[in-house]
């Protein structure tokens, strides 16, 4: 059997691309409606698009159940607000902070969450968040517990991070560029080894790959796209507080990849959409929203392991089977 | 005891020295040194339990000699990790199959011959899309007979096929010495004629050190033919050595008729 050959016809194609062109419709309609709140909503389904899309290449393709991302779209958040403390303003200066500063938390953590596997894994990188949370707590000069506005959002050559406009329209490329990326590092050398370390490590190694050594890279690419969402994210809310870095996030952004699919390229943006539009509709009906939501959730984990963009693959890999089988019948008429 | 050494004009490619490898109070690598010559194959057999594989485990890197040497191509590679050694160019098959069941056929070839000759810190190009590995991967599936078959998920494969994609995985990697773990364990008759086969085809062009239970396959196929009892290489020779040899007999082959 050979697999469907790839066509913006499929489903699991099809819808992510609608998705995406309303992205870009989105700003369009806020302009002429000035329905701002709307487009500052999906400005933030944008950016946990991009943390997810980094937490995919971690625990998508390589296997490496984070519960720790947080703690880097935190670094971002804090790489932003901490220089506009001091009336730093510069673009280039937070993205450098919170790159170094991602890569090397992603690269510490990492090696050290590395030497183990499993349960062990997903407690070191869950520790380590903790850490970073209780760190920034214990920071009264920054706000402490009740965070920090940022007065001084990032600018980038007269463009200021801070307008909901502006960060909606940098998210929005970034996230297309991320997915753009993780589909060609897919099947990529690179990509292919950390699936296959996913699959079988030993394996890997056996073949001649020193399988931890692709995994630490993975791991810190990931951090440092987290990072990137955390800082956009410190943008939109002129805000940063300990509690980015809180296991809650971590763990909802877990729920939005298995939502979405597990590796899958367009699994990202499916989850992070299902899982924040989710939210925000259910709580319009209800005050109970968290019971409703996780019954969906359960009927879409049910849905099988690659989430949302299996399922709309499913749907045309059935098509084509149905199509096969009829011709082969036909063959044999 | 040791082995007899035969004096050859072909220097040995892979060699032991006194390896020895314990689990708790058991030895089960008791100083073995065994060589392998460019070009033969060289069988162990054994008892099950004779450590067999952990020999091999130790050949290939994936466990670490407790004392000994293991030279490969004329360097001490005691001290190397397993993919290490495997950039080398000694490579292994192991006995219960593993390979990438989320991946093609293909890609598992692909991957395989990559690894053998260069590192995948490559963000971009499809990795399907280097003409010269997947040339080298085709070659070994047209060797091991798989070529129909390269689009197939590893996970859709009969079991005799992924026995088959095991050995084109090793051969793809154009290894230096291979390492074969029983590789027609559990293949039926067929298959296993079909794998004999293969190997005769690869005599001469490669040097293999086989595991096998069939002794069929062994005595058809061995230039030189090691018995590992117990941990300890009992006695190496050609094959109708080993058939005559009484000490051999008595304690392996016992009565079974050998082909």
């Amino acid at each position: 059997m050979t697999l469907a050959k790839p066509s913006i016809w499929r489903a699991g194609t099809l819808v992510p691309l609608l998705i995406f062109a309303v992205f870009i419709l989105v700003p369009v309609w806020g302009q002429l409606t000035d329905h701002t709140f709307y487009v500052a909503y999906f400005a933030r389904i944008l950016i946990y698009a991009i943390a997810v899309v980094a937490l995919n290449l971690a625990l998508g393709f390589g296997g490496l159940v984070s519960l720790g991302h947080a703690l880097f779209m935190g670094l971002g958040a804090y790489s932003v607000a901490l220089p506009a403390f001091y009336g730093i303003d510069n673009g280039w200066v937070h993205l450098g902070f919170c790159l170094a500063s991602c890569a090397l938390a992603g690269l510490i953590t990492g090696a050290i969450s590395l030497r183990t596997s499993g349960i062990g894994f997903i407690m070191i990188t869950l520790a380590f968040a903790q850490m970073g949370y209780f760190l920034f707590v214990s920071l009264k000069q920054y706000g402490g517990d009740d965070g920090t506005s940022i007065a001084n959002t990032s600018q980038f050559f007269g463009l200021n991070l801070g307008g909901v406009y502006e960060v909606y329209v940098v998210s929005l490329v970034l996230l297309i560029l991320a997915t753009w990326w993780s589909a060609r590092l897919r099947v990529s050398p690179f990509g292919m080894v950390l699936r296959g370390a996913r699959q079988n490590a030993r394996r890997v190694r056996a073949v001649g790959f020193p399988a931890n050594h692709y995994l630490l890279v993975a791991y810190v690419l990931s951090a440092m796209l987290c990072g990137v969402a955390g800082m956009l994210l410190a943008n939109l809310n002129a805000f940063a507080s300990p509690s980015t870095l809180s296991w809650i996030i971590s763990g909802d952004l877990v729920v939005m990849l298995v939502l979405g699919g597990l590796g899958t390229v367009f699994g990202p943006v499916l989850g992070a959409l299902a899982f924040l539009g989710l939210e925000e509709i259910l709580k319009a009906f209800t005050d109970h929203w968290l019971a409703v939501f996780g019954l969906v959730i359960v009927f879409i984990g049910l849905l099988g392991k690659a989430g949302i963009a299996g399922f709309l693959d499913s749907f045309s890999q059935r098509k084509s089977t149905s199509a096969r089988t009829a011709q082969t019948k036909g063959a044999k008429a | 005891m040791n082995p007899t050494h035969v004096t050859s004009t072909h220097e040995p490619v892979l060699r032991t020295d006194t390896l020895v490898k314990r689990f708790g109070g058991l030895l089960v690598t008791d100083s073995v040194s065994i060589d392998v010559r460019p070009g033969e194959i060289h069988a162990i057999i054994g008892p099950n339990g004779a450590g067999k594989t952990t020999l091999i485990n130790q050949l290939s890197g994936e466990l670490a000699a407790d004392s000994g040497q293991v030279l490969f191509a004329g360097q001490n590679v005691t001290a190397l990790g397993i993919h290490k050694r495997a950039r080398r160019g000694l490579l292994r098959s192991y006995q219960i199959t593993s390979i990438f069941e989320g991946f093609t056929v293909l890609e598992n070839t692909v991957l395989a011959a990559m690894g053998a000759q260069e590192h995948a810190f490559k963000f971009w190009r499809p990795m399907l899309g280097r003409a010269d590995l997947v040339a080298t991967a085709r070659e070994a599936l047209q060797v091991t007979g798989l070529q129909a078959l390269a689009d197939t998920p590893a996970a859709e494969l009969a079991y005799g096929q992924r026995r088959q994609l095991e050995l084109a995985m090793a051969l793809a990697a154009q290894p230096k010495v291979l390492l074969l773990d029983e590789p027609m364990a559990g293949m039926s008759v067929q298959e296993s004629a079909g794998v004999v086969e293969l190997l005769k085809r690869l005599k001469g062009s490669h040097t293999i050190l086989l595991i096998e239970h069939d002794m069929g396959a062994v005595f058809a196929l061995a230039d030189r033919i090691t018995v590992l009892v117990y941990g300890q290489a009992l006695f190496s020779g050609t094959p109708d050595e080993i058939r005559n040899n009484p000490q051999v007999k008595a304690v392996y082959l016992g009565d079974e008729e050998i082909a």
